[in-house]
This record gives structure tokens, C-alpha cells and sequence, in this order.
């Protein structure tokens, strides 16, 4: 889960880490009446969850009250890699003298906690790993030991510090690694830390992204999450546990496991077909959750015809069965549903869905032929796909695949 | 010969009492695997199953009982960590972790814990080991596989049903398939695994597969051109999805562009491996 800046600032702060004085406003009169507490220059921060803000104008400096209103006017009005604008930060501009990079994230490969810093901080950072990684200071921690200060010393010396801040740096550092272990952080950034005119550290910008799965441990974070950040979908998908992306193709799939929901996604794409959405059902799914499921994918206009791949394990077919029928006795869907089930009491399963008229497919590739192949049915232009007769069973479909191409 | 798990294995059930450990222990148990103890704080002295598999209050009461020496561990994701440091202590040699969802930062505690002890462990968010017709310690399907000479490795879980499905179907069968899970940071590592199945004699071809996200095909792909006999065939789930949510500028500075199927399947074609498109293709491949 990704926190804005403000929600990640106000953590910072909670832990002492210096940030500059601001609000958030979800107006530009609120952000008028913030500058106007503030006085003096203040900097009007797009609050979005993507990167780039500043490339897409979405951060500008105001000298005035007056301006903070206008430009406030223009950020929330704008849209940010398609995601609208809804709230501003309004922070007290500061006088940078020059910019660190600095956070604390996952080494996946390493196992273990990462300390990053840089003295080339803000927004070219990933520019400055590309072309001069040895501007960038790594220091891995031992998740067990925590950070330990001569690790923050010794960071603070690589990137050449002046020594007069090393203390300071070092509590920063001690306050980033709290923060990032006790709220179960993936990821806890500051970019840049400033060094101010006063000769002040300073965070003047955060992002943190928390762990899902520790949401269980820190209900007031869960809190912070912005529904408005994400699509109304993906909030349903989540409440019911399944795990949901939309894309842009017409073919709904649902399945169960990450795995081979990817898996058959790029079937579906081989025989020529689209898939509009990515959706794991995860592991024992109930009848209540794939009825759920059903809905979020039949929610989308744009498809034309659904794939159910289910290969039964912990999940149960003939469970599957029944949320597929309750769903389709609410939504009664005029598309084409391509099924198939193995496994776990695959039997059962296929019984109860013998009457509802689906098209049945007995393996992967061969669900994915008939899905593909049932949209071009229903679609005004006609997607080319294999002539099922073309198939033998157990043939190489590649091979296949490219003799269907010759012939057209 | 298999890796792993065998006709010798004693299995102990971590959280056994529980749905699913209950439900899956006695699927175990109809396979023929040896589970010989459940574990489940507070309901020490009770017997499941039929009155068949005592439980037990601790770890270590269940091993001085009953000698087990695998662990296969069924617990909720936020009791699961201190399962693993639980069954570590205890001296088991094998902990094989089914429960998803377990919190990264408790993963890594776990790991650099394991690393400094001679513990295995397999996963979490793993289907488990399975050698056909002898044992299988977790939740692989056993009638979908047949026996064979086939080792399977797999970050997945239902894909890999897919997999020993499909090699079943074409007459083919596995020496021992191994689902190591698909969270970011696990016990057992592909590499692990080719190692064990490159000095196994049962076993003659190999078959890897991957996901996106994380380098560890691409070091999986090193360690095969530069350490394996044996031939080996992949698949690589996630190979048309979207690209994936970035980490901020930290995940790239530290991953750089890594991690997308393309990488990954050109990582492992230099390294001599056969990539097939589909599961289904697998079989094809490996004849």
C-alpha cells in the first residue's frame, strides 16, 4: 500500500525526522489559507501516487497567498499519469543548498534491509544510478541487529557529509530505520534530504509503500489507504480477497493462483486473443467469493467473453461451480464462458454447470482457443484465430500458430 | 532415489488443528506419507485424525515423542514466522512453510536466522515437495502426478499442478517436484533445488519455472551453464502482464530493469535452456 507524501511527511515527523511546515488542502482557498499561516514562499506539491509530479507540472512554487490560490486552482485540476488530482501539500518553500538521496528498502536477492544514500539526490536519482553507480552507497542490515550507528557514520562519510551534520544524519538515519521496520515498510524514501542555507538536514519529500500482507499489525495505516488512488474494482477485489488488475483486452479470465492466472493471460495472448483483466480467486475460494469475482469481471463493458481456468487443489470445482451459477442467476451475462476445471472434485463441478450452456474445454491451450475464438464470434471485426480442426491434439501449438498466420 | 522427501520421511503438522492443516493432513496421510505429530499451542495431549496423530503443545515435545524429522507448517500468516524460529530451534532439519501472506520483514528474520543454522526451509506461499508414490509434505494434489525422472522446481503453486498434470498426461513422470513459493524473499532457492536434482540418479531432466519479478531465474540461468549436466526445460509465468508496480527509485536502483519474463527466458536460452510457451508444450520439449 503506497502513502501519499503528506501521510508519509506526517510520519516522518511522528518520529522526528525534520520536514518543512505545511498542509495538505483539498482547495485552493484552503491552500491560500495555509500559505497565509505560512507567509513567505511556499511550494503547492500535487499529492498523487504515482512518480514525476514535477516533469508533469504537478509541483510549482508560489511567492504569494494570492498565487498559492492560483496555481492550487490549476494542480487540481490537472491529471497526473490519468490519476485526477485531489489534494495539494502546501509546504514552506526552503533554501536548498544541496540534495541527498537517502531511504531504506528490501534487497530481495541479498535478504536483507537496504540503506541507500546519495549525494546527487532529487529527481534524476535513477539517471545517477545508471550512469554513476559509484555516486550510490548501499549498506545492507542485519534484520535481526537493526541499523547500527557506525553504519549511518560510515554512509554518511561515503557520500562525503560534512562531518558537521553526521550527527544529525544519524539520528535521521536511526528515525528512517525505525519507521520502515515498525509500520512493516517495503519501502520508506526521502528524496531529497536537504541541506538548507541554515545549514538545516531537511526531508522535503517521502514516499513509503507498507507491506499488505503486516496491514494485519497496524490498522492505522490500513486507514491512511486512498480509495480514490485506485480503481472502484480493485477496492471490491479486496474486500472479497481476490486479487484483481484490469487491462485492456475483452477477455475476462478468472483463476485461481497468480501463477496460473499469469499463465493463462499469455495463453490467451499466443492464440491471438486479449485478456481484459488479470484475477487470482486465490487458494479455497468460496462460492460467495467467485460470485464476487463473476461481478467485478462482468463489471467491465469492454468484455466479450470469459475464461474460468480452475485447476482444483486446496479450491474446490464444484464450489467454483456454484458461485459461477449464483452470479449468473443475478447478473444473467449475454457473453460466451469458456470453462475449465480440473482437479479437486472437477467432477462435481462440471455436473452443476452441465445445464448453464457454457463452452467446455478440457486443457489450457484448448480454453484459451475457444474464448479467443468466441469473441471473434461476438466482435464486429473479426480476430483471426486457429481453426480448431487445424489443431491435432497434443501438437505443438507454436508451430501451429505460425501455419495459421501463412495462411491468412 | 528422490530429494527431499521420501518413503522415510516423518512428517510433524504445525498448526494441525486448525482447516486447513486438518484437512491436508489427512490428504497426506491417504497418500501414504508418514505423518507421525501435529503441533498446536494449548491442545497438547489431544489426539486427530480418528484418534491416530497425537498433538502436541511444542515442537520440541512432538520430536523427543515421536522422532519426526520435516516440518510442514499450516499456521496463519502472522503466527507463521515464529513457527519457523520455533521448528529451527527445535533442531528440525527440514521445515517446508505452506502459509501465505507471511510479512516480508518476518521473512527476512527468518531467513538470515536459518542461514546461520542447518536448517532447510521451503517457502512460504508454497504448495510443498512431493515424490510421487512415495510421500508428499504439503498440498500437491498427489493423484495428478505420476512417478518419474522428471525433477520439477517451481515458484508457483496451482501452475505447477498445471505442469505435473500436463507431464502425466503425456505418459511422463516426476522424481521429485518442489514448489520453493513465489514470495520475495523464501528459504530454498532454484539454485538449491537444480543442485540437489543435478546429483540425484533418478532424476534426468529437469524442468524450472519461473515467474516475474526478482533475479532469481536469471541467477538460476548462470548457475546452469555453468554447473548442470542434466538438460532442463522452463516456463515463465507473466510473460503479457502489465509492467509491474514500481518500488519508488530505491526497487530500481536496486533491481534495475530486471525482472520481466523476457529477461528472464533470454537469461536462461543463453544459458542453453528450452523455453516453452505454454505448459502444455513442456512435455514436447523435453522428449
Amino acid at each position: 500500500m503506497k502513502l501519499h507524501e503528506y501521510q508519509s511527511k506526517l510520519i516522518f515527523a511522528k518520529y522526528g525526522i525534520p520536514i518543512p511546515k505545511g498542509r495538505v488542502a483539498a482547495t485552493a482557498q484552503e491552500a491560500r489559507h495555509i500559505a497565509e499561516e505560512l507567509g513567505g514562499r511556499v511550494v503547492i506539491k500535487s499529492q498523487v501516487l504515482v512518480g514525476g509530479r514535477g516533469k508533469a507540472g504537478g509541483i510549482k512554487l508560489a511567492k504569494n497567498p494570492e498565487e498559492a490560490e492560483q496555481l492550487a486552482t490549476q494542480i487540481l485540476e490537472m491529471e497526473i499519469k490519468s490519476l485526477p488530482v485531489r489534494k495539494v501539500l502546501v509546504d514552506e518553500a526552503a533554501a536548498i543548498e544541496s540534495e541527498i538521496y537517502f531511504s531504506i528498502t528490501n534487497d530481495r536477492a541479498k535478504k536483507k534491509p537496504v540503506m541507500i544514500a546519495s549525494s546527487a539526490g532529487g529527481i534524476e536519482i535513477e539517471e545517477v544510478a545508471a550512469q554513476t553507480p559509484e555516486k550510490i552507497i548501499q549498506i545492507h542490515i542485519d534484520p535481526l541487529l537493526g541499523l547500527r550507528d557506525y553504519q549511518a557514520r560510515d554512509l554518511a562519510a561515503s557520500i562525503d557529509l560534512p562531518r558537521d551534520h553526521w550527527k544529525e544524519f544519524g539520528r535521521i538515519a536511526q528515525a528512517l530505520w525505525q519507521i520502515y521496520h515498525e509500520t512493516d515498510a517495503t519501502l520508506a524514501e526521502i528524496n531529497p534530504l536537504v541541506i538548507t542555507k541554515e545549514k538545516k538536514l531537511l526531508a522535503l519529500d517521502g514516499k513509503m509503500i507498507i507491506d499488505d500482507n503486516a496491514l494485519f499489525r497496524h490498522p492505522d495505516l490500513a486507514e491512511m489507504r486512498d480509495l480514490d488512488e485506485e480503481a472502484p474494482e480493485e477496492t471490491t477485489a479486496r474486500k472479497y480477497g481476490l486479487s484483481y488488475i484490469k487491462l485492456d483486452g475483452n477477455i475476462g479470465c478468472m483463476v485461481n493462483g497468480a501463477g496460473l492466472a499469469m499463465t493463462s493471460m499469455d495463453i490467451v495472448k499466443l492464440f491471438g486473443g486479449e485478456p481484459a483483466n488479470f484475477l487470482d480467486i486465490g487458494g479455497g475460494a468460496s462460492h460467495e467469493k467467485v460470485a464476487a469475482a463473476m461481478r467485478i469481471i462482468l463489471s467491465d463493458p469492454n468484455v466479450r467473453a470469459i475464461l474460468l481456468n480452475i485447476f482444483g487443489g486446496i479450491t474446490r470445482c464444484d464450489e467454483v461451480a456454484r458461485g459461477i451459477l449464483a452470479a449468473m442467476d443475478e447478473v444473467k451475462p449475454k457473453i460466451p464462458m469458456v470453462v475449465r476445471l480440473v482437479g479437486t472434485n472437477a467432477e462435481e463441478g462440471r455436473k452443476l454447470l452441465a445445464d448453464a450452456k457454457m463452452i467446455t474445454a478440457e486443457t489450457l491451450a484448448d480454453a484459451a482457443k475457444k474464448a479467443v475464438a468466441a469473441v471473434g464470434k461476438t466482435a464486429s471485426t473479426r480476430i483471426p484465430v486457429m481453426q480448431e480442426s487445424v489443431v491435432p491434439v497434443g501438437a505443438p501449438p507454436a508451430k501451429n500458430h505460425q501455419k495459421n498466420r501463412s495462411v491468412r | 532415489m528422490s530429494i527431499l522427501v521420501n518413503r522415510n520421511t516423518r512428517v510433524l503438522v504445525q498448526g494441525i488443528t486448525g482447516n486447513e492443516g486438518l484437512f491436508h493432513s489427512e490428504q497426506m496421510i491417504q497418500y501414504g506419507t508418514q505423518v507421525a505429530a501435529g503441533v498446536t499451542p494449548g491442545k497438547g495431549g489431544e489426539w486427530v485424525l480418528g484418534g491416530k496423530i497425537p498433538v502436541f503443545d511444542s515442537v520440541k515435545l512432538a520430536m523427543e515423542a515421536t522422532g519426526v524429522n520435516t516440518s510442514v507448517i499450516f499456521v496463519p500468516a502472522r503466527f507463521a514466522a515464529d513457527a519457523m524460529f520455533e521448528a529451527t530451534d527445535a533442531g528440525i532439519p527440514l521445515i517446508v512453510c505452506i502459509t501465505e501472506g507471511v510479512p516480508v520483514q518476518d521473512m527476512m528474520q527468518v531467513r538470515n536466522y536459518l542461514d546461520q543454522k542447518k536448517v532447510r526451509l521451503v517457502g512460504p506461499n508454497c504448495p510443498g515437495l512431493l515424490t510421487p508414490g512415495e510421500s508428499k509434505v504439503g498440498i500437491i494434489p498427489g493423484n495428478i502426478a505420476s512417478a518419474g525422472n522428471i525433477g520439477v522446481v517451481s515458484r508457483s503453486g496451482t501452475l505447477t499442478y498445471e505442469v505435473l498434470y500436463a507431464l502425466a498426461l503425456a505418459g511422463m513422470g516426476a522424481s521429485t517436484c518442489v514448489g520453493i513459493g513465489g514470495d520475495p524473499i523464501n528459504g530454498t532457492n532454484f539454485i538449491d533445488v537444480l543442485e540437489l536434482f543435478e546429483h540425484d540418479p533418478q532424476t534426468e531432466k529437469i524442468v524450472l519455472i519461473g515467474e516475474i519479478g526478482g533475479t532469481d531465474e536469471d541467477r538460476a540461468a548462470e548457475y546452469i551453464a555453468a554447473n548442470l549436466t542434466k538438460p532442463v526445460v522452463a516456463f515463465i509465468a507473466g510473460q503479457t502482464a502489465p509492467p509491474g508496480k514500481r518500488m519508488g527509485h530505491a526497487g530500481a536502483i536496486i533491481e534495475g530493469s530486471a525482472g520481466t519474463a523476457a529477461d528472464k527466458i533470454k537469461a536462461l536460452e543463453s544459458a542453453g535452456v528450452k523455453i516453452a510457451k505454454h505448459p502444455e508444450e513442456i512435455p514436447l520439449l523435453l522428449k
